[in-house]
């Protein structure tokens, strides 16, 4: 059978496993948006703790996906279902590279401008809102991209321990010495990441638009 | 007791020092009138900028009292006074981000006026500073002449309505035909505002063309306080070094 031919015939799986796929991104990337951003502020605010959390999660990146599946999966709640655990385990990944693009977007916001900003009356909080994040975004949005390719990668290992996504594809073709079915895993999950790395890098330029 | 009922601002033995070792103000006596254009004249580093961040507290006296409104700046909310002065600096000042409009109309909506009142105070105010709305509301700050951005510098330091206005080398970077323009301008301006204001310059001519009053700073204070007439035939030793500025650039024409 000739790729297309398989493509075609499976295309309800294909489609199916995609959206599974997608499912454990976007929760992720959500989830990860939600501390990392806040915590690059934190970071930003009290350099006491830089070093401290961007080792913890240098250390959580150098630890591979495989590994830190089982090493999660004696953790009560956790462990119950599989795809709870790859959302954690997703999550954690993409910290990293959100975490320190907010630290270093809000660290290199020009200082003259925020201190023309406190000059003028501004709270801390208004100014946080209004030019510190507004100016730092054309970074932090570049770590959001870097993450989100990440976790479209690495949420093909979740299908190791049962969640599902666009890896069954690819171990069932792995033990199955099948290069179709390999393929029909991997080719979606590179276009998803191609099209989200294209879409984020469009929001790049779009926050970037007025230097 | 002198009577201080039109003093707006003042320095009572100012003293401020970075890490009690660099003395950037050292002794600071000064009085502001209210509805006076004061000029702050000196080098770099007399501490002209610095004495500007003491009236608006970003930073605070390490010693002695600066004085707004008869109240000393570190009893004042820090937001309440600053969103009571405007404060206008060189290039660096405006928002990016934000287009002409956004940078006017950041204060009075962080004051909470309502949309149709900010309108038509930004409106009123850019056409203050002789940029049309129409023309200009919809730009950002990359998209304006440096001239063009210090006008709306201006009109951002005055969007609140602010009765004092602190002025940080507002034209510095600005070509000398422009500059002389909003020189002129910023002069009838404010004959219809009446703002009290603090003007820090390095520009002799430009001291004398806008001051009411002109101060001399020297290492971190103030050697004297002139008018424009008596500033020309001071005898202090200071003073004349400016003077003879102005006379070697006649002399040169002259031949």
């Amino acid at each position: 059978m000739s790729f297309p031919e398989f493509v075609l015939k499976h295309r309800v799986e294909i489609m199916t496993l995609s959206l599974e796929h997608l499912r454990l991104v976007l929760w992720s990337m959500m989830f990860s948006l939600l501390i990392g951003i806040p915590l690059g502020v934190l970071l930003a605010r009290r350099p006491k703790l830089r070093a401290v959390v961007l080792g913890t999660s240098n250390v959580i990146q150098t630890i591979p996906s495989l590994a830190l599946f089982g090493l999660l999966l004696p953790v009560p709640w956790l462990g119950v279902r599989a795809d709870r655990l790859t959302i954690t385990a997703l999550t954690l990944y993409a910290l990293l590279p959100i975490v320190r693009n907010t630290y270093n977007g809000i660290v290199g916001v020009d200082p003259s401008v925020l201190e023309v900003a406190t000059g003028m009356g501004l709270t801390p909080r208004q100014i946080l809102w209004n030019v510190e994040i507004p100016l730092a975004s054309p970074i932090i949005l570049g770590g959001v991209r870097v993450a989100t390719v990440i976790t479209i990668g690495v949420a093909t290992i979740a299908a190791a321990i049962g969640a599902g996504g666009l890896g069954e594809f690819i171990f069932r073709g792995l033990a199955m010495v099948d290069n179709n079915i390999i393929l029909a895993g991997a080719i979606p999950a590179g276009l998803m990441a191609l099209v989200a790395d294209g879409a984020i890098g469009l929001l790049q330029v779009a926050s970037r638009w007025h230097r | 007791m002198k009577d201080h009922s039109d003093i707006a601002i003042e320095f009572d033995h100012v003293h401020y020092s970075v890490n009690g070792t660099r003395n950037l103000i050292s002794g600071l006596n000064l009085a502001i009138r209210s509805h006076e254009i004061l000029m702050l004249l000196g080098r770099s580093g007399s501490g002209k900028s610095t004495t500007l961040k003491l009236i608006n507290r970003l930073l605070s006296p390490t010693e002695g009292e600066v004085r707004v409104n008869g109240c000393a700046t570190h009893r004042w909310d820090p937001i309440q006074l600053r969103r009571s002065i405007g404060y206008a600096v060189q290039e660096v000042g405006l928002f990016p981000h934000y287009t002409v409009e956004g940078n006017v109309a950041l204060i009075p909506k962080a004051e909470g006026w309502n949309r149709s009142r900010i309108c038509g105070r930004v409106k009123e105010i850019l056409s203050l500073v002789g940029l049309p709305y129409d023309q200009f509301a919809r730009r950002y700050p990359h998209e304006l002449s440096g001239g063009q951005r210090q006008r709306v510098g201006l009109a951002r330091a005055l969007a609140a309505n602010p009765p004092i206005l602190l002025m940080d080398e507002p034209f510095g970077a600005l070509d000398p035909l422009t500059r002389a323009e909003l020189q002129r301008e910023f002069k009838l301006l404010q004959k219809r505002l009446g703002k009290t204001v603090v003007f820090v310059t390095h520009d002799v001519t430009e001291a004398l063309l806008l001051g009411d009053r002109i101060a001399l700073m020297e290492n971190g204070a103030s050697v004297g306080v002139f008018g424009p007439e008596e500033f020309l035939r001071s005898s202090d030793e200071s003073v004349r070094a400016y003077v003879e500025i102005l006379r070697s650039g006649f002399q040169l024409l002259n031949g």
